[in-house]
């Protein structure tokens, strides 16, 4: 029965080489492993366009990411779109006058969020509103103001 | 002229209504694969053994193919990203590539090639050398002893090939991109772990690697008990088990791709 | 008429153990197999089963065991009617049969000792040492208790016959079938198996049905013999009987005689028109 021993130690390595290589997919490799530190306080921030902005999309501080966008909602009161967003609980010192601007990745890129620090001693904490916000850029708009901009100057 | 038309239309209809009768006959027998699976629970020494046969003895094939498959994928997505300024992107094009697509579905096809072929030759042989018949007559059932259990290992194995497949790959792209090509170590994990999703990717790619490990299986352990007790049958069942399980997987991968990726 | 005779020689009644009446088979809507057999094979002799080749001799054990359906007509097992029985009681009922298959069909990748102690271990939960008991006294019978730990690769063919013998008897069934157990052996090797059928079948009360076409070996053994042929019952009786029959037809099968009424030309037409046609083509 010494060879049933073996067979059975090799059938666990296998099962065991796989268990590894499911963990390392999960936390090295896709975002559960970053989505799980996630400890993180609520913030929103209104837009009057959010352009291509995705749930998930990044929210960066001087370039390093900080949080994550969670959802894009709208606002029937005021007439703009609402995007909630979790930032890390370690980056608790935001002035409460930081200012939330949305830009684009790269010239393809996807679109995210960047954080501007601001000069109150305020911080902003859980379910705090980022009220300067400064909107997606849209094509048509710059198009258009070119072509206004070219026209009436002469 | 006419009557040379009309066995035409009979043959092809002779075609479809016999592969009918043979779905309908495979789904029967996978019936009757299935209600021993109680049985085989009971008994772990028969899985086991089986695990080791279909499921190690294909470590060997699949590491080699997904070492050399994550290279190749990481250099020539190098050389494609790289004229347009987006190599740090190379991570998210190994890694999605790898566990959406190549990974379930080559290693699917390279598991039916070694392990089902296997599989669908040695039930096949016991068929042909009375074995099956014998233990008929030993009132044991050979669905039950024989191939409920073979059943089972192919389909605990196949996913578990699958997670190794894709992980080795993706490292194996990382080797060549970062080491060798000179890609942002950073840019290759931080992005990947960015845009692959655990929920999203990950999970759907295992599930259609289930759903790969079972049809691979059913129509391996099929072709086998079904073949004709020659040599000729053998050899000729074993061949219909590799090719049916790619047709179905590459089938069934679309089918499967349409439901998960498509928004 | 044949079995009336032989019922009155018997001075204690032999109950039958197998009653086959009026079985009719055929392949899938092909030639009929059978066409109204009848037959009582009688309780703890040897009975028989012979014919030329295609009569279905093999078809005719598969049915005793349940492994074929017969188109209509009666199969009862030791009181039991097997065509009807569901697939738990078709199972509970071959416990009690034991059949040697021709190639013996020995599982490959178990040991000598193993294939014979499959069946205990996969119907009783038997000790270990009560295992190794049974398996090495159904080998000393066959006498190869030493080649208990070979494998089937390295058994010549009239070993594994031994072996697929010792584990078809393993669970001391009632009835024993032997499809073409003479077929391909050397004449030592035959001998033995000859006289281990005879052995087995009286020391341990069996049953037991023999298919074959060696006359000589089946003859001096048997008991009763059955000659099958066209899907029906030719000849019964005991070999003696058999031997000194006033049918043609036993003659020439007993006989070996190569032409009677079984034609030794397939049909077809005239030599003459046959070459003559041949000829006259382009």
């Amino acid at each position: 029965m010494g060879s049933s021993r073996k067979t059975e130690i090799f059938v666990g390595a296998f099962v065991l080489a796989s268990l590894i290589a499911f963990f390392v997919l999960a936390m090295n490799i896709s975002n559960l492993g970053s989505l799980g530190s996630d400890k993180g306080y609520e913030v929103t921030a209104q837009f009057d366009n959010v352009g291509g902005l995705q749930p998930r999309a990044k929210v960066t501080l001087s370039g390093v990411s900080v949080g994550r966008v969670t959802s894009i909602g709208y606002d029937k009161e005021s007439y703009r779109a609402v995007v909630t967003m979790v930032i890390n609980a370690d980056v608790d010192y935001l002035p409460s006058d930081s200012q939330a601007s949305i830009y684009t990745s790269g010239l393809l890129g996807e679109q995210y969020i960047s954080l501007e620090p601001g000069a109150e001693d305020d911080v902003l904490a859980n379910g705090s509103q980022i009220t300067l916000t400064q909107s997606a850029v849209v094509l048509e708009e710059i198009i258009g103001k070119f072509l206004v901009s070219f026209t009436t100057k002469n | 002229m006419l009557s040379s038309f009309m066995n035409f239309l009979q043959m092809i209809g002779a075609y479809i209504l016999g592969s009918l009768a043979d779905l309908g006959k495979s789904s029967l027998f996978l019936g009757q694969v299935l209600l021993g699976i109680k049985d085989t629970l009971l008994r772990p020494k028969l899985l086991i053994k089986e695990l080791y046969s279909v499921g190690v003895l294909s470590l060997l094939i699949i590491v080699f193919s997904a070492i050399f498959v994550g290279m190749v994928l990481s250099l020539l997505g190098y050389v494609t990203l790289v004229d347009f300024g987006a190599e740090s992107s190379l991570g998210v094009l190994v890694s999605l590539s790898l566990i959406r697509e190549l990974g379930p579905v080559l290693a699917a096809l390279l598991f039916s090639g070694r392990a089902g072929s296997a599989l669908t030759a040695e039930i096949g042989l016991m068929k042909a050398t009375e074995q099956l018949a014998s233990m008929e007559m030993m009132a044991v059932d050979p669905i039950r002893r024989i191939v409920t259990p073979r059943f089972m290992a192919g389909f605990i194995s196949l996913p578990l090939l699958t997670i190794i497949f894709m992980a080795l790959g993706i490292y194996a792209g990382y080797l060549v991109g970062s080491v060798w090509l000179g890609v942002d170590e950073g840019s290759y994990w931080s992005q990947m772990q960015n845009k692959v999703e655990f929920q999203h990717d990950i999970v759907n790619g295992i599930i259609k690697s289930v759903v790969f490990g079972f049809v691979v299986t059913w129509i391996a352990v099929y072709q086998g008990y079904s073949a004709m007790p020659t040599s000729e049958g053998v050899s000729r069942a074993t061949t219909n088990s590799v090719v049916y399980s790619a047709l179905a997987v590459l089938a069934l991968d679309f089918v499967l791709t349409a439901m998960m990726f498509i928004n | 008429m044949g079995l009336a005779l032989m019922k009155e020689k018997d001075n204690n009644v032999s109950e039958t153990l197998v009653t086959i009446h009026d079985l009719h088979f055929s392949w899938d809507g092909g030639r009929e197999i059978f066409a109204g057999v009848n037959l009582e094979i009688p309780k703890g002799k040897i009975t028989a089963i012979m014919g030329p080749s295609g009569t279905g001799k093999t078809t005719l054990l598969r049915m005793i065991g349940g492994q074929l359906r017969p188109v209509s007509g009666s199969v009862n097992v030791q009181g039991v009617e097997i065509p009807e029985l569901n697939r738990k009681e078709l199972y509970q009922a071959r416990r009690r049969m034991g059949m040697l298959f021709q190639s013996g069909a020995l599982l490959t990748d178990l040991s000598v000792f193993e294939n014979i102690a499959f069946p205990i271990r996969e119907h009783y939960d038997f000790p270990e040492s009560m295992i190794r008991d049974i398996v090495l006294l159904k080998l000393e019978l066959v006498g190869l208790r030493g080649a208990r730990d070979l494998m089937p690769s390295e058994l010549s063919g009239g070993m594994a016959r031994r072996v697929a013998l010792a584990r078809a008897i393993v669970l001391d069934p009632n009835l024993m079938m032997y499809d073409e157990p003479f077929t391909g052996l050397d004449p030592v090797t035959l001998g033995t198996i000859v006289s281990l059928i005879k052995k087995i079948n009286s020391s341990l009360s069996m049953t037991s049905i023999v298919v074959s076409h060696d006359i000589h070996e089946t003859f001096s053994i048997a008991d009763y013999v059955c000659i099958l042929s066209e899907g029906k019952v030719a000849a019964t009786g005991s070999p003696e009987e058999l031997l000194n029959s006033d049918s043609e037809f036993v003659q020439q099968f007993v006989n070996g005689k190569p032409d009677g009424p079984m034609p030794f030309h397939f049909p077809a037409q005239s030599l003459v028109s046959d070459i003559m046609n041949g000829d006259s083509g382009c």
